[in-house]
């Protein structure tokens, strides 16, 4: 009965590429991980927004309107509904100056408990540090 | 000896990234190890059969199937990501298999390392 931990460390543009909704569907796919594992054995996934991947945050995306595809926000809310540690480094956001009334930081509307967490990036360090498999997207 | 899982999402040609996952495997395969590859994203292009080889283009067909010959490597295509790009079973080059994500993540739990790819 062991569990491992992974996380997610999404860097990369919004829409720009497919790698950050891949980081977030991904790590949501933690959830179904024990139909392959023995008996009390877990996989716990975690995900932290750092550089350019802090833009993933915005909320009232429009990917819908624009793209015809479902937003990341939405991604990012069913994450938080599983009570998935979200990480948003926030010198990063300083740096392109976005406000915290600009991000997605819950999923309350859909029943979701777990806020999203803005944090200096020593704590993603630290983060880092503590799990057993980085995984940069 | 251990277990490699390796993660991509970086495309067939237009990237050298899988190019370099590929050689990785190899290497550990050839060191005794056993590897679990999986293709996410745009790296499921990896999975279609029928790749000409053209001296100008990447060309991992036939590096992979010497991989699966050992025995000692699995490879995994996310099969919505697969299927989204119109690839499906019948276009799927032999001994590659289609999964769901859980089925990476459930692979990184008894891998000794985890090396991941995550697109260009």
């Amino acid at each position: 009965m062991a569990t491992k931990k992974l996380l997610f460390v999404a860097r990369s543009l919004p829409y720009k590429t497919e790698a950050s909704r891949l980081a977030l569907t991904h790590a949501i796919s933690s959830q179904s991980v024990e139909i392959y594992l023995k008996d009390g054995d877990l996989v716990e996934a975690t995900i932290a927004f750092v550089g350019d991947g802090v833009m993933n945050c915005l909320k009232n995306q429009q990917a819908m309107k624009h793209y015809g595809i479902t937003s990341i926000e939405g991604h990012m809310k069913n994450s938080l509904l599983l009570d998935m540690k979200v990480m948003i480094c926030k010198e990063d956001l300083a740096k392109f100056g976005i406000k915290e009334d600009a991000l997605l930081m819950d999923a309350d509307d859909i029943g979701g408990e777990v806020k999203a967490q803005i944090v200096p990036y020593s704590e993603i360090q630290k983060e880092m540090e503590s799990v057993d498999h980085l995984l940069f997207c | 000896m251990g277990k490699l899982t390796i993660g991509c999402f970086s495309s067939l040609v237009g990237s050298l990234s899988l190019d370099f996952s590929i050689k990785l495997a190899e290497a550990a395969v050839a060191k005794g190890h056993t590897v679990d590859y999986w293709m996410s994203g745009n790296a499921t292009m990896l999975s279609k059969k029928g790749q000409k080889a053209f001296k100008d283009y990447s060309h991992l067909a036939k590096p992979v199937q010497t991989l699966l010959a050992t025995g000692k490597f699995n490879i995994t295509a996310c099969e919505a990501c697969a299927a989204a790009r119109g690839y499906h079973k019948e276009d799927t080059m032999e001994g590659v298999k289609s999964f769901s994500m859980d089925w990476y993540l459930a692979s990184t739990f008894e891998a000794d390392r985890v090396l991941h790819i995550g697109g260009d």
